[in-house]
Order: structure tokens, then sequence, then C-alpha cells
């Protein structure tokens, strides 16, 4: 006998896998329960949970810290304005952007789409042009431009989709001409979970001299995000989404797109000098905060992007892929279910409507279950329309979210079936 | 705990599945449209009036089963009465809906209507039913638009 024997080789590329277990427990509200069932939060694209470490800021912010930013000469003033733009830098650096000068403080995404909508638009657009967005944004991302088209004389047109929920890109080079003003798009779709290839958008668009918006509410808390390497003229984001606050969102804004457009609302802190005869603005990014910023709040988002940099990302999207394969999977697998979004670059949202019955019991029947689902036209009506359904029931993952979980909603809908059996 | 069952009683599911007077009529008198932009129930109520009475009712539309079943329910019950007595139902089937759960349910006045009450420990799905009564109650102010006979 040779002394040959055979020793185990570990899989090539594996790793360990996110341990969802214990990032679980910095999530208080994971581990409560709703009419006595453990608590299954699959609603993560309409608002994430916030780990301890984000709650717990904000409480030390208003125990030790609070005080106007920007304008006190006391130590306890200096301490809040420090600690709020070191939020700012925080935030520079998770959308690596090149200076904190492009980052601006707004309540959430609504009000970054809203925010260059009023400036940029109002001052940029005229009678004849076109805004592009695609047939899968927000509402949040549709109207805003609706409002200044209509006001400027301007007109939306509107990038196709296909069955899947991607989005068709030779389309998209035929929609552009030197009419186009304007980009906006969604980086990841809220209601599909598609995955927009927002990089090949930009160079399109920007090989037309058109700038592009980004809406990446729904990316941040799944992707990295990368503005410079993106070349995005803008980019936005909401705190709550991504396991910060409510009430806060960054605009980052290409430093000479934002120095080149009037402010936003006027007020305190956006300003040089106020006359009654003249006023001079402030520099970015004041120019667009006026008035007492939501200094917790950005304060708080800090602490959640603190919390996503020490995950180790490669992880967490292992993680991902593995639990949107498994709902896509066992979802599906729920006789009269039909997916609706099946793009082939996804993040974990499983969307779907099961035969005969509405999408509003299927909410109310899994609730009783404890499993949180939203169910509606998740502020995509056309998308709705698009797929011929009037609502459809969502389940959104997050990193925290687990297989049990998905078990959890599938014998949740077997009892929606029992009951329309 | 609320109880699914209390919110999806026999003739609910019933009525979702094979909805009455589910249908267009040919010469409404009064008509009203009602929608829950939220939820997106989305229901047509069409009248045709004989005098003060409903000769005539149908409805079209889509929606939760609570919606569609309310509406079923309704055209069942006032057809065949008069205006004021149908008001007065809307009335009681409004006022049942919006009572604490524990308010007894007036089977007497409501008959199959009663089922509804289940939406009573189910905040979030009152208006769902309750979007059809809502619905007639603005048909039969109103005048449907005059039929074009082009």
């Amino acid at each position: 006998m040779t002394g040959v024997r055979q020793v185990p080789v570990p899989a090539s590329g594996s790793r360990p896998a996110l341990d969802a277990a214990r990032l679980r427990a910095d999530f208080p509200i994971l581990a409560t329960s709703v009419g006595g069932k453990p608590l299954v939060y699959l609603d993560n694209a309409a608002t994430s949970q916030k780990p301890r470490s984000v709650i717990e800021r904000i409480q030390r912010y208003y125990s030790t810290e609070n005080a106007n930013v920007h304008r006190g000469v006391y130590q306890l003033s200096e301490r809040a304005t420090a600690a709020y733009e070191a939020a700012r830098e925080k935030a520079r650096a998770f959308l690596n952007a090149a200076s904190t000068r492009e980052i601006v403080f707004v309540r959430g995404t609504t009000e970054g789409v809203n925010l260059v909508a009023a400036s940029w638009g109002r001052h940029q657009l005229r009678a004849g042009d076109e805004v592009l967005v695609s047939a899968m944004e927000h509402h949040s991302n549709i109207v805003p431009w609706q409002l200044v088209c209509e006001e400027r004389g301007a007109l939306l047109r509107v990038i196709p989709m296909n069955r899947r929920g991607e989005l068709l890109l030779d389309e998209f080079e035929r929609l552009l001409s030197d009419r186009t003003k304007l980009v906006a798009v969604a980086h990841v779709s809220n209601s599909l979970g598609t995955v927009n290839p927002v990089a090949a958008l930009t160079r399109l668009a920007h090989a037309r001299g058109v700038p592009v918006l980004v809406d990446g509410a729904q990316a941040a808390p799944h992707l990295r995000i990368d503005v410079q390497g993106l070349d995005a003229d803008f980019y936005t984001i909401s705190g709550h989404k991504m396991f910060g606050p409510t009430g806060i969102g960054v605009l980052y804004g290409k430093a000479a797109r934002l120095d080149a457009m009037p402010p936003y609302q006027g007020g305190g802190d956006m300003i040089k000098t106020v006359s009654f005869a003249r006023t001079t603005y402030a520099d970015l990014p004041s120019k667009f905060e006026a008035g007492t910023p939501h200094i917790a709040g950005a304060i708080g988002l800090g602490a959640a992007i603190d919390y996503l940099a020490a995950l180790d990302w490669d992880q967490v999207s292992a993680h991902e892929a593995d639990l949107l394969a498994y709902a896509t999977s066992r979802v599906s697998d729920v006789p009269g279910v039909r997916l609706v979004g099946t793009a082939a670059d996804k993040v974990g949202v499983v969307s779907f409507v099961l035969d005969g019955v509405h999408a509003h019991d299927v909410g109310t029947i899994v609730d009783q279950e404890g499993v949180a689902i939203r169910t509606g036209h998740h502020c995509t009506q056309p998308v709705m329309e698009f797929f011929g359904v009037p609502a459809t029931a969502r389940a959104s993952f997050a990193f925290y979210n687990t297989r049990a979980d998905v078990d959890a909603l599938v014998g949740a809908l077997q009892r929606v079936r029992g009951i329309f059996a | 705990m609320a109880d699914l069952t209390d919110l999806y009683q026999q003739v609910i599911i019933e009525h979702n599945r094979s909805p009455r007077n589910f249908k267009k009529l040919e010469h409404p008198t009064n008509a009203a449209a009602g929608t829950n932009p939220l939820c997106g129930d989305d229901i047509r109520l069409e009248v045709r009036l004989d005098g003060d009475r409903i000769a005539d009712i149908g409805f079209q539309g889509s929606g939760c089963a609570i919606s569609q079943a309310s509406a079923s329910l309704l055209t069942g019950a006032v057809l065949g009465k008069t205006k004021p007595e149908a008001e007065a139902l809307f009335r009681e089937v409004h006022t049942m809906l919006t009572s604490a759960p524990s308010e007894p349910v007036p089977t007497a006045t409501l008959g199959k209507l009663a089922a509804l009450a289940g939406v009573r420990r189910f905040p979030a799905r009152v208006k769902c039913a309750s979007l059809s009564w809502h619905t007639l109650h603005a048909a039969l102010q109103a005048a449907a638009e005059p039929v074009t006979t082009e």
C-alpha cells in the first residue's frame, strides 16, 4: 500500500457564510412579536430596521451633544457641528464622492429629486426639451419631473422595459436626442428589484452631453455605491432604507453642477450676507441646506454608514443572493403564484401575485402569521399597469433576513390558499 | 388577536368568488366611480332608478375580496329599495363599520351585510368594505352623465 490518501479540499472561492443570526441580534425590533407571533420583517424596501448602534447614537446626541450647528461659539455647538460634519464625511465615503462639498443633506430621496427638479430643472429646461425617465420609476422620480416639465413646457419621455422588468438599452439610445436635457433613472427598482445598468446608461447619456440623476434609494442597502465610478451627475439616497433614521437622506451632485444651480430653498445657513437689496449665497453644500437641518438624523445616518462599513460585503452579497434564489424558488412553487419582475440582475425583492387572491388579502392574512410584507402598487402605478396587475405582494429582504423568514412567508401563503380554496 | 375567520367569513369568500350583479347597465340613470388610491380598489357602480326605486343595479371593478364582496352584497341589499331606504341602509352600514369591534351588530336590519362586521378588527381594511357604499351614496346624489345616442 502506498501512503496516498484523500484530503478534503475547500471549494475554490469558498468563504465563511454571513452570520445572520449574530447580525439579527444587533436589531432590537427583530426580537419582537406581533399578535403573539415572532416578527418576520420582509418589507425592507419600504423601510429597513435600525441597529442598536444607530438608535443609541441618536440618543447620545440628544443626551449629550444637542445644540444648533454652524451657529454657536460655545463648545456644545462646536461638538454638534463636528458630529454633523463628520456624518457628511461618512456619507461622502459611502458614496465615494470626491468632496464633502458635493454632499447635501436632504429629507430623503424624494427631496433629493425635488431639489434637482426645482433648482436645476427650472433653471435649465426650456420649451421642447425632454427629460427621460424609465418605465420602472418610483412616483418620486416621475412626479417632480412632470411638475417642472409642465411649468417649463418640456416633455417627459419613458425608457421602456421588457416583460422581465429590464430596461431596453437600444430603445434608450434611440430616445436620446438633442432635445434630451436629463436622464433620471433608478439604480434599483423598488417594485421589481431590477438592478439597472446605470454605468452604461450614464456613458450613453454623457456621449450626448446629457447629465444623469440616479435614484439610489433601493441600491444603498444592497450595493456598494461609487458615484465617481458610475460618473453620475446626481445620486440620491434615503437614510431610512439603509438602516438609518427617517427624515434624512443625501443628494450627491458633482460640484460643478451644484455650483451652477440656484438655491432650492431660502433661509438661514444658506447665505453669506443678506440685505434687503441683495443676498449672496453660501458655498457648497450650505447653499442647499436652508434652515436648521435634521442634525440628529444626519448623525444617525453616519452611525448606519459605520455599521454597514463594518460588514463583510462579499459575505452580505452572497447571503442576499442566496436568499433571493431561495425565495424565488420557494415562492414560485406555491400553486397559483406568478412572479412580477424576473430580471437577470436583481436585489432581494420578490414581487408576486396569487391567482384569484388580491394582494391586500394576502397581506392581511400573512400578517396574522407575523409576516410583514408590502401589498399594493408600491408607488409604481405605471409598473402595475405594464404588467396588467392592480397590485402585487412584495417580500423584500435585508442582510438580516434568513431562509427561515422565507419559510415563514411560504407557510403563511399556504394559509392564504387555504382560506381562499 | 383578531381572528381571520371573522374577516373572511364564508359569505365574503363566496361573494368574492361569484359576485352578484357584476354587470354594466344598458341605461343607467345614476352612476359613480370610487377608488381607494392606496389600495388600488376600484369600483364603478351603476343604478337605474324607476321613479324613486332602484329598479336595477350593477357594479364593475377590481379589488380585494372585502371590497368586491361588499359591493356584491350591496347590490343585493338595495335592489328594489327606494332612494331613502338605500340611504338609510348606507348610514346603518357606515355606523356599523366604524363602530368598536365590541359593539353589537344590528343583524336584524343588516341581514347578510352583518358579515362585513369582521373588518372592524382590521382597521386597515375598513375602507375596503366601505368603498362601494360611499360610491352608492355618491351615485344616488348625482344623476349619471347623459347617455349620448351617436
